[in-house]
């Protein structure tokens, strides 16, 4: 098992390096640099420019900079942020609680209604509770997070005002205040992302169910007089859970992707709106960074659903 | 002696687009203790769905016992709810499906799948449900029982896996065991195999059991009596002996000359006969005799009126217009 990781890890070393190559092409053949600002700045002297240009070596050949740029990854150096005027590194490690809170408390809220939303629904399919089941998974899955993001704040921000609509990671409060305002501010954006990821996995873990539902294993297992609530649970949902962890595992990149819109509808600094602003202020260490990071996340969670996909299904042996 | 299993007037139907399905409809099956009773007929006769119904396994809705009871040591299964049938179910009767190859859950070790039977039914502890899954495999001849009880389904071949069914429904010693199609899944070496070992079994805890068929050489081979189904009816039943001797519906007679024939000489050998046509579809059937259209002795009769299971001999019940007599002569004039 832990051999397996292991090369499995090897493995991604080579996509890794195709996939930090082909941002950076994309990226140095996007127009503007950290200093083309420079150039627009009358206090500046064009030879200064180019010293400057010279010295962090942005006239040099694409691959060139491309190596410059792996070695000094392999050394651990993410590279400076001319925007921020902090260290790449510094910066992602601010704003990654951020995400993480919001984005990890969107997906257990969706996963705490699409498990059980989906499995009962599965039970009795075609039932009253599976048909509004159904229509509200449907209008939630049509309905993109910044409508509905935008529709939040109208409702319990602007008109009830019952919640804060920009989220802040500088709280006055201390103790006990502190954890209900944090609370209060993240009900929004993860209720918004929580809701439509829920939308769509409750139809995927009813489908699940249903395709497992009618196998002869579950008849076998009735015909043991275990009940209904034990034949779903052991014999339905294990099997049907194979193809749902996958799932989750495999959208997880999606959903970090999915988050940059609504950390910028909500404001909250999270590694999202990071990505967002550095494109806007053409900081393209920052963006390189950003896009690898998420790039690491995709070949991580490729790897974590495969070895859950084993831990599920016995007949998968990882070798 | 009261029989154990007493199917009257059995009718199961199943609703679909087209309308109402009608795959049983009005059997009357009787099983006593001890017996072992072979229901035959082609696929789509309603054998399955019988069986199935016994014990509320087929899928409510689309399908609905419409008529009829179902008394087990004289008590009604018909109205019972899907919990209070979890008592009998593999406790008083247990049942072996068809393929073993998806029978068993994949994800679950064959013990578990064995003990979590024994732990619903009987107060055992773990313990006690893991040494008594081992020794019911090794009761079905699986080599190495301690070790192979934490393997998983797939481990196994097709033979022992249905040998693992045969050892779960047997685990908590039923008086019933229902098998559909034991062996139609399996080679024909590890078939005998396996009809031997349920055989074995049903002699070891003195149970009774249906087996479920559409192979007359399996008949001939475990029955005592068989039940002939055709189309969601029954329409013969004898003792195996005087079934195979002196056939007396035109389908019997028919599933009989089906039987590849190895014994014959050379000059004796004819045709294999088939059943021309195919089994009616069960919506809206025709009023009259459901085989008719493919019986060779068809007459005006059989169209306008539905032929009654009747008593033509001791223990000896069929449905067909034809009498003994005419029947006969015609069985003689045909070969």
């Amino acid at each position: 098992m832990s051999q397996y990781v292991l090369r499995r890890l090897m493995i991604a070393i080579p996509s890794l390096l195709g996939i930090s190559l082909v941002l950076f092409v994309v990226l140095a053949l996007a127009p503007g640099d950290p200093f083309s600002e420079l150039a627009t700045n009358p206090n500046v002297p064009p030879e200064v420019q180019q010293a400057l240009r010279a010295r962090f070596g942005l006239d040099d050949p694409i691959y060139l900079r491309y190596l410059h740029w792996l070695n000094a990854m392999l050394h651990g150096d993410w590279g400076f942020s001319f925007v921020s005027r902090m260290n790449v590194d510094t910066l992602i490690l601010q704003r990654l609680p951020a995400t993480l809170y919001v984005i990890g408390s969107a997906q257990i809220l969706a996963l705490l209604i699409a498990i059980p939303v989906g499995v009962y629904a599965a039970t009795k399919p075609y039932s009253l509770f599976d048909q509004i089941a159904n229509t509200l998974a449907f209008v939630g899955f049509s309905l993109p997070t910044f409508f509905t993001g935008i529709l939040f704040i109208l409702i319990f921000s602007v008109t009830l005002d019952w919640l804060p609509f920009v989220y802040t990671t500088d709280i006055k409060a201390t103790g006990i205040h502190y954890v209900l305002e944090m609370i209060r501010q993240a009900i929004m954006p993860v209720a918004v992302l929580g809701l439509f990821q829920a939308a769509s996995m409750t139809r995927f873990v009813r489908s699940a169910m249903l395709d497992v539902i009618r196998l002869d294993y579950v008849t076998t297992a009735r015909a043991k007089g275990l009940g209904q609530a034990n034949v779903i649970v052991k014999h339905v949902m294990r099997n049907a859970m194979i193809p749902v962890v996958t799932l989750i595992a495999l959208q997880m990149p999606a959903v970090f992707g999915g988050a940059i819109v609504t950390e910028q509808i909500f404001r909250i600094p999270g590694i999202g709106s990071l990505l967002i602003s550095s494109i806007l202020s053409n900081d393209t260490p920052v963006v390189m960074a950003v896009t690898f990071v998420f790039a690491c996340l995709v070949v991580l969670f490729n790897l974590i659903a495969d070895v859950l996909y084993g831990w599920l299904d016995p007949r998968i042996s990882l070798r | 002696m009261a029989p154990l299993l007493e199917i009257k007037g059995l009718k199961t139907h199943f609703s679909t687009d087209d309308g109402i399905l009608q795959a049983v409809d009005g059997v009357d099956i009787t099983i006593n203790r001890g017996e072992t009773l072979c229901v035959v007929g082609e696929s789509g006769c309603g054998k399955t769905v019988t069986a199935m119904s016994i014990l509320k396994l087929i899928a409510m809705p689309p399908g609905r016992i419409a008529a009829g009871e179902i008394i087990f040591e004289g008590r009604d299964l018909v109205p019972l709810t899907s919990n209070q049938l979890d008592e009998i179910r593999a406790k008083e009767i247990g049942f072996i499906f068809q393929e073993p190859m998806t029978s068993l859950n994949p994800v679950l070790t064959v013990g578990e799948q064995i003990a979590e039977s024994l732990r619903r039914h009987e107060n055992v502890t773990r313990k006690q449900a893991l040494e008594r899954t081992i020794e019911m495999l090794k009761l079905v001849q699986i080599p190495n029982a301690e070790g192979r009880v934490h393997n998983y389904p797939h481990q196994f071949s097709g033979g022992m896996r249905q040998r693992v069914m045969i050892a779960m429904a047997l685990a908590c010693k039923p008086k019933l065991i229902i098998a559909d199609e034991p062996t139609t899944a399996l080679d024909v070496t590890i078939q005998a195999q396996i009809l031997d070992l349920l055989q074995d079994m049903k002699e070891r805890f003195g149970m009774a059991v249906m087996l479920i068929t559409h192979a007359m050489g399996v008949v001939a081979e475990t029955a005592q009596r068989v039940v002939v189904m055709y189309a969601g009816k029954v329409v013969e039943e004898a003792d195996v002996d005087a079934l195979f001797a002196d056939p007396r519906h035109p389908y019997t007679q028919g599933l009989i000359r089906s039987i590849p024939r190895i014994d014959l000489d050379s000059e004796h050998k004819t045709r294999l006969e088939a059943i021309g046509g195919s089994v009616p579809i069960l919506i809206n059937p025709p009023v009259g005799c459901r085989f008719a259209p493919r019986c060779k002795f068809a007459m005006d009769v059989c169209t306008e009126k539905e032929p009654l299971l009747r008593q033509i001999a001791p223990g000896h019940r069929m449905a067909c217009h034809l009498g003994d007599v005419q029947l006969g002569d015609a069985a003689g004039a045909l070969a």
